[in-house]
């Protein structure tokens, strides 16, 4: 899971090239909702399982696990420690990683990108360290008889692929829509046990991750100058032939 | 010169698009190879050539059709320890960007995604980016390693620079299966007659306005009359009207072609931050509040099913 600035508000950067988390309230991410909801389907079908939330993030990243529990599932465990701060992908995959063997695994969900980064790279990274199958970019997902098997839309063909588990599996926003958690879910995820890890706990040096173990780093960060106000007229019967002459013009027709 | 890998993106030899405007921006940094996976290189080189991609470094084995991803990272990753090169480009597809995460890993090097701009710098490559649904503008650079960096469709114009490439036959030791995951099929999508989405220099999209299956006829007609791709938001996808693989958005397709025209499309955030970065956006929508007007280049409020008709009767008489 990823506690992310809300996508609809307006987000800015901080003065070291990272993602202000002050100034926007943030959420549990949209995509990984998609991913919530697949693991309870999975649940539902009648396969024996025990669902386990993982999100790295300052202190009200809790949050995005509290709604992940009010949907459904079994226990949450937060990663929290000053030194994750700025960490790159390959830092917050190393966390997750770490803090994921340390649990025991099957299936490993996630969405298929964050809404505030969009590299979308982190579960192929989590697959590579964890050394197991990665099976992304997922609309359609089975899980049976040890395997994942699903359909993924690639940007020329639509492929089935499958996977032996354990794995890591991401899901599109095409995966099926994800539910709101009930009173009764939002009541019950008070009560289910969510325990609090730091870098300690999972045997990484500060070097490894935040701004110290970054193999990037961000220049500049500007606010686009707002797109200037074009021509917006209404139509009165020539609207399409206006249009025609600017596209014209422009030497686009 | 310093060598500049670039991983080629093609259909059974014919070489994508973006995979030019990749050869092209790494010529800014030094002198291109070409990593060729899977069969048709011989009809490929010629074109990589053109492009000036010096030598074409092919890996011609069952393996690069039958897994998925990880024998492209087990070539790079195995080509780039042999060959040393300054940079990685590859295309910002779901495959490539997957593919250049775990190869970053394995390089012990850092990774940038979808920049829409590469030059050369002091310490390597410095990249362009869009944050924030395209309203930051961000640069960066690699501070480790050897930088690799996904870039998106239309980042540059190809620019042919002419060379006879020099072609070397790999052969690449595959990582274990248990880790992969295996390809059972793959439909290749048909291609029409029109452009493909990521690579038009002109896109027409239609959205809840078009309301109907049937009535995205009136937005195919623009989009052939200007030699366009068609696009679709989320609304007229949920709804049925338009297949997936059109849709435009933060998660559809991400655009950024020469002119976008959105027709029947309110702009709402998920629509603009795949398509914000168009050089120019042009709107028609019956509500003169859409938020897709603060965009738009030019703009009509009006009925699309009476402006897009005149548009092209229009374009068909300044033609004739």
């Amino acid at each position: 899971m990823k506690h992310v600035p809300d996508a609809t508000a307006d987000r800015t950067f901080t003065e070291e090239g990272s993602t202000d988390r002050e100034s926007v309230d943030s959420l549990l991410s949209e995509l990984d909702e998609y991913a919530v909801e697949q693991a309870l389907r999975i649940a539902e079908s009648g396969v024996d399982t025990e669902i386990s939330y993982l999100t790295v993030g300052p202190d009200d990243a809790k949050d995005a696990l509290r709604k992940a529990l009010a949907m459904g599932g079994d226990s949450a465990t937060h990663v929290s420690d000053e030194d994750i701060e700025g960490s790159d992908a390959f830092g917050t995959s190393l966390v997750l990683a770490r803090a994921i063997e340390r649990h025991g695994f099957d299936l490993v969900l996630c969405g298929m990108a964050s809404t505030d980064g969009t590299m979308g790279v982190v579960p192929a990274l989590l697959a590579e360290r964890l050394g197991v199958p990665a099976v992304t970019h997922i609309e359609e997902l089975t899980v049976e008889d040890g395997t994942v098997t699903g359909r993924r839309e690639g940007d020329s063909a639509t492929v089935r692929v499958q996977g032996t588990l354990p794995a890591v599996v991401s899901v599109t926003d095409r995966s099926g829509d994800a539910r709101y958690p009930s009173f009764k879910g939002i009541m019950a995820a008070k009560k289910k046990p969510l325990e609090t890890l730091d870098l300690d706990d999972l045997g990484i040096d500060a070097g490894q991750v935040g701004r110290a173990g970054a193999r990037s780093a961000v220049d500049t960060a500007a606010k686009r100058p707002p797109r200037s106000q074009g021509e917006i007229v209404a139509d009165d019967g020539t609207g399409g032939a206006g249009l025609a002459a600017f596209l014209t013009a422009k030497k686009f027709a | 010169m310093a060598e500049i890998l670039v991983l080629v993106d093609h259909t059974d030899g014919v070489v994508r698009k973006p995979t030019l405007e990749l050869l092209t921006l790494a010529r800014r940094l030094g002198e291109p190879s070409a990593v060729f996976l899977g069969s048709g290189a011989d009809s490929a080189t010629e074109a990589l050539g053109r492009y000036g991609a010096h030598k074409v470094y092919v890996v011609d084995a069952p393996e690069v059709d039958e897994l998925l991803v990880t024998p492209a990272v087990d070539a790079l990753t195995q080509i780039a320890g042999s060959t040393g090169p300054a940079a990685i480009l590859l295309p910002s597809n779901p495959d490539s960007k997957e593919t250049a995460a775990r190869l970053a890993l394995r390089l012990e090097s850092g990774l940038i995604t979808d920049a829409v701009d590469v030059v050369a710098g002091d310490d390597g490559p410095v990249t362009e980016q869009s944050a924030f649904a395209a309203t930051y503008q961000v640069t960066a650079h690699v501070t480790r390693g050897i930088p690799v960096i996904t870039v998106k469709p239309n980042a540059a114009a190809p620019e042919p620079a002419p060379v006879t490439p020099e072609v070397e036959k790999w052969d690449v030791t595959f990582g274990p299966a248990s880790a992969a995951v295996k390809v059972l099929s793959r439909s290749p999508r048909e291609r029409g007659e029109r452009p493909e989405l990521t690579e038009a220099d002109i896109v027409v999209s239609g959205g809840r306005g078009v309301n109907g299956a049937e009535n995205f006829a009136v937005i195919e007609r623009v989009a052939d009359t200007l030699g366009a791709a068609v696009g679709a938001s989320r609304a007229a996808v949920d709804a049925g009207w338009y297949p997936h693989s059109h849709q435009v958005g933060q998660t559809g397709t991400q655009v950024s072609p020469q002119l976008y025209l959105a027709a029947g499309i309110s702009g709402a955030i998920q629509h603009r931050a795949g398509m914000q970065t168009s050089k120019t956006i042009v709107a028609v929508n019956k509500d003169q509040d859409a938020p897709i007007f603060e965009l738009a280049d030019y703009g009509v409020v009006g009925d699309l099913f009476q402006v897009l008709p005149q548009l092209v009767e229009e374009i068909e008489r300044r033609r004739s």
